[in-house]
């Protein structure tokens, strides 16, 4: 661990243009062939593998909404069994939080937050292989559970003690449970290599104050993760105990508390909205500079406003206990530190719009989709403040009127800017274009089905329609608004259909992308689309927090890293010094054969104690693998 | 044009107004708690449609607004960079003066929603999969009964209901009269609300709880004093006797058919806990928690295959003969 030239070293400095290219690809490539395949610790490798999954599970639970549209579109109609409904709308919710909206964001800063930060891989690579299978694994055990049909049935939030195996003696309540489990090892893994990656491995010179907004943003959410999901963790854990082994976490009558449940549950439910959200203003800030032709206004605001409002995302969730009979006072304060969120929030939004104000705006799809997100994201936001006050809660609470307002936030706040960012970077990824023509009917088919579909909801959340109710009857005068929704629902859905079809023509048929083609400002666009496995040929020095603007022509580089084995760059926290040349892992099959070893135990577990004992060797076996010394330079240091 | 589409139009255009028909409707307040709710909404949503109007508004004047020309993205003007910084944070401080002002706003509404009154009249409500048992309970035990799924108060007099659960978690909603509360099992919650005028109001309950929980719906019936107080007299003697031969039969039969093991008939011999208390289920309204009007017909479907109208619920489809089930109807319409 020296910067020191070891004798007879290939350095980055003796080789030039297309001769260092050819030599770092060699050294940093995926191995060729089906195993090569799943052992690869390339960032961009398991981040595409991450966004597909994402983007798959994203689509079997649409498929899920449509049925419940379906169900829903009229009084009294059987088109779903009680039974079917029930698990329809837990798997929807349990999909769209778990298994799509967290891992899609994380997988984006898989992909991207190297790439801007500028160096070569992710932080702790063999992790990042094994979150991403954990997160397959997890996912698949959900979904081949429910086509099973143990799918759960108990809501995504699964109270206690509906949850409790006197009131759901089946399994379906450990399927969840259990693919709790596995999405948040998945998802802490993430934060973790998020965190490093971005304290110790960004280029150099790129001080704090120069990291990209969208960067910083995945930053506090690997922090909201880290603290969050523990809370889950223990939650879904006890509630196994509870079910499996008899113990008592939830019992009221052993003095357990249901009510420990939902404080568990919400402590992480509510930043896990954020953990969706945050992301999303981060592709929002990077899509707007890019297409406003200028800098975000307010760069040090917005960052002290994410941070702000990562800390107040843990301060409350009890606004979604309103109606458990809690202390009147209390309550209160709970509404007022909701509703102060709204400020980093609002301070946000302003700096979009003086950005946008000042900026001269491009009209290409990720900027309507920017667009988009405002308009709808604010209006979800309002009705925020409005759940967020006692007396208002009481009536809306669990009706769908919360449905209306929580979709307006998540998918305003987090799907709007999402296909944004996939219309933005998918460029980069893929190396191709997608078309605008379609990337136009997207956006509008999206808005305006989005927009028939839930607001309408509000509306009938107010005239008294309960949440999770599997029919209602004619004489509720909720059926023309049900219609009304439904209809817009199948016109939303049709929006994603579209965008499908825009991928794989323009996967196909595509125009080329070039290095940058959006003229953006930040460091992914100063490689290749799509990037080399060794994402960049020299590593680059930043001086300005726009590097691309400020240095259109040339950019300055490091040289000294090695050429014949994988290296990256370690910088200091602040001010991001160059400090040490750090090995970075080689491919690796273990990864993948702890991820099956931890499955098995997972899922033996949820059966029977003994799971507990015999599933434990296997695990330790693959982490031994994992970890033996294998001679090669990066065991000696 | 269709009708329907008139209405909806109609709605869309006037709510909150126009939806101010429905039975079961924040936004047609029936009492002191869901006025003030309602009032206090009303404040948010105006407060709300301002600023979202403002910022769509902005939003659209910095699209539409003619540019600088400057074709450099760095290329910035510096006195815009520091008049839109003061811009940001007044902004920023007015969001927190407006947030502050609704969470006042908010506070002195619950203060009123939640207020207290000593001489409420008290009754019990007890949440089970999937209807409602409801106690008045009184000093002396002659003056206690106990009915399901429907609840009758008097008009112009605060009530309190005290909420528990017998297994998992409900929650009491008449959007009419005032907001949700749950029902926690190991937990007692009370909620009180002063219904202003008389009338049915539908309630249903808020908060998932297994399979039937969208059939899981109760009335609410407000009524003068004096006519509650003959209710509440009425309600407190036995069952009537069967009059006719084929009453005692069906009596007979809700014993020897397993029926009295979960229902109890006060004054009988069906003494059973499980289900809901049949003592009057000839004058109540609807059948099955507000699934069905209460009439021979729905009764006997119910009755022939409870599976069928509420699946999954507890109540188990019995053998009937069907001379049986004409008597057990019977029977049941009887009792008044």
């Amino acid at each position: 661990m020296s910067m020191a030239a070891e004798p007879n070293e290939l350095r980055d400095d003796v080789l030039n243009g297309l001769q260092l290219s050819m030599q770092l690809e060699r050294v940093w490539r995926t191995p060729s062939g089906l195993v090569g395949a799943l052992m690869s610790v390339d960032h961009k490798v398991v981040g595409r593998r991450y966004i597909l999954t994402a983007f798959a599970f994203l689509l079997l639970g649409g498929i899920l909404a449509i049925l419940m549209r379906v169900q829903l579109a009229g009084p009294e109609k059987t088109f779903l069994s009680a039974d079917k409904y029930n698990q329809v709308f837990t798997m929807h919710g349990s999909t769209m939080m778990f298994l799509f909206a967290v891992p899609v964001m994380e997988a984006f800063a898989v992909y991207l937050v190297p790439l801007m930060v500028g160096t070569r891989n992710i932080a702790f690579p063999r992790l990042n292989a094994f979150s991403y299978w954990m997160f397959l694994f997890g996912g698949c055990f959900l979904w081949i559970s429910f086509l099973f049909n143990v799918g759960p049935d108990v809501g995504w939030f699964s109270y206690v003690p509906l949850s409790s195996l006197q009131f759901t003696p089946t399994k379906r309540a450990d399927v969840w449970a259990q693919m709790i489990t596995f999405t948040e090892v998945a998802a802490l893994a993430v934060a973790v290599e998020i965190v490093v990656t971005v304290f110790k491995l960004r280029a150099p010179g790129m001080t704090l104050d120069r990291i990209p907004l969208f960067v910083w943003a995945m930053l506090v959410t690997a922090f909201l993760v880290m603290f969050a999901m523990p809370s889950i963790m223990v939650a879904s854990t006890s509630l196994i105990l509870d079910r499996l082994v008899n113990t008592r976490f939830y019992d009221s009558s052993s003095g357990g508390h249901p009510l420990l449940w939902q404080h568990l549950f919400w402590f992480f439910g509510h930043p896990e909205v954020y953990i969706i959200f945050i992301p999303g203003t981060g592709m929002v800030s990077a899509i707007l500079a890019t297409f406003a032709r200028r800098p975000v206004i307010g760069y040090p605001v917005v960052i002290l406003s994410l941070i702000a409002t990562g800390f107040l995302s843990f301060g409350l969730w009890v606004h979604h206990m309103f109606v458990t009979g809690l202390p009147q006072l209390g309550a209160a304060l709970f509404t007022a530190s909701s509703m102060l969120i709204a400020v980093p929030s609002g301070l946000q939004i302003f700096c979009w719009l003086a950005t946008l104000w000042d900026g001269r705006p491009v009209y290409r799809t990720p900027l309507l989709f920017v667009i988009g997100f405002i308009v709808i994201f604010v209006l979800g936001g309002l009705s925020g403040v409005m759940v967020a006050s006692v007396p208002i809660d009481t009536q809306v609470h669990d009706t769908y009127f919360v449905v209306a307002h929580f979709h307006y936030v998540l998918i305003g706040g987090a799907v709007f800017p999402l296909v944004g960012a996939v219309y933005y970077w998918l460029p980069k990824i893929a190396g191709r274009m997608l078309s605008e023509r379609l990337g136009r009917w997207n956006f509008w088919l999206a808005f305006i089905g989005f927009n028939v579909a839930f607001f309408p909801m509000h509306i009938l959340g107010l005239i008294g329609m309960p949440r999770r109710v599997y029919t209602y009857t004619a004489d509720m005068d909720w059926a023309h608004l049900n219609l009304v929704s439904s209809g817009g629902a199948l016109v939303f859905a049709f929006s994603f259909a579209v965008l499908l079809a825009n991928v794989i023509y323009s996967l196909r048929k595509g125009a080329l992308a070039s290095d940058n083609p959006w003229n953006a400002s930040t460091l992914e666009w100063a490689t290749s689309s799509p990037p080399p496995p060794q994402n960049f040929d020299r590593i680059p020095v930043v001086k300005h927090r726009d590097p691309l603007w400020a240095d259109s022509e040339s950019l300055s580089v490091v040289a000294g890293l090695s050429a014949e084995r994988r290296e990256v760059l370690l910088t200091s926290l602040a001010e991001a010094e160059p400090q040490i040349r750090e090995a970075s892992p080689e491919p690796s099959i273990w990864p993948l054969l702890t991820a099956i070893a931890t499955t098995i135990f997972f899922i033996g577990s949820i059966f029977t104690p003994w799971a507990v004992l015999w599933g434990t060797p296997p695990m330790a076996v693959t982490l031994i693998g994992w970890f033996w010394p294998t001679g090669s330079k990066e065991d000696e240091e | 044009m269709q009708v329907w589409v008139r209405r909806l139009l109609v709605l869309c255009m006037t709510w909150p107004l126009a939806a101010c028909a429905g039975q079961q409707s924040a936004l047609d307040p029936q009492g002191l708690q869901s006025e003030q709710i309602r009032h206090t909404l009303f404040i948010f949503l105006i407060v709300a449609a301002i600023v979202w109007t403002a910022v769509v508004i902005v939003l659209g004047l910095g699209l539409l607004r003619r540019k600088r020309t400057a074709d450099q993205p760095l290329d910035l003007h510096q006195p815009f960079e520091q008049r839109s910084g003061r811009v940001v944070l007044a902004l920023g401080i007015a969001t927190t003066v407006v947030v502050l002002g609704l969470s006042f706003v908010s506070y002195a509404g619950q203060r009123t929603v939640f207020a207290k009154d000593e001489n409420a009249l008290t009754l019990k409500i007890i949440g089970h999969q999937w209807w409602w048992e409801v106690r008045y309970e009184a000093d002396s035990p002659h003056q206690s009964f106990v009915t399901a799924n429907e609840i009758r108060i008097p008009t112009g007099q605060p009530v309190k209901v005290e909420l528990e659960s017998a297994d998992v978690i409900h929650s009491f909603w008449v959007p009419s009269l005032t907001g949700k509360m749950d029902l926690i099992p190991g937990q007692k919650n009370e909620l009180q609300f002063t219904a202003k005028n008389a009338g049915i109001y539908r309630g249903q309950c808020a908060e998932f709880c297994g399979i039937q929980h969208a059939h899981m719906a109760f009335a609410v019936i407000a009524m003068s004093p004096d006519e509650f107080g003959r209710w509440r007299d009425h309600e407190n003697q036995s069952a009537n006797s069967p009059t006719d031969q084929l009453g005692k039969q069906g009596e007979a039969l809700f014993r020897a058919r397993g029926c009295a093991l979960c229902h109890n008939i006060s004054g009988t011999m069906a003494g059973g806990q499980l289900g809901p208390d049949l003592t009057h289920i000839g004058s109540r309204t609807t059948i099955a928690a507000g699934t069905l009007p209460n009439t021979s017909a729905t009764l006997g479907a119910w009755i022939a295959d409870p599976q069928h109208i509420k699946p999954g619920n507890l109540m188990p489809k019995m053998p009937l003969q069907s001379d049986e089930m004409i008597a057990i109807i019977h029977y049941l319409e009887q009792l008044k």
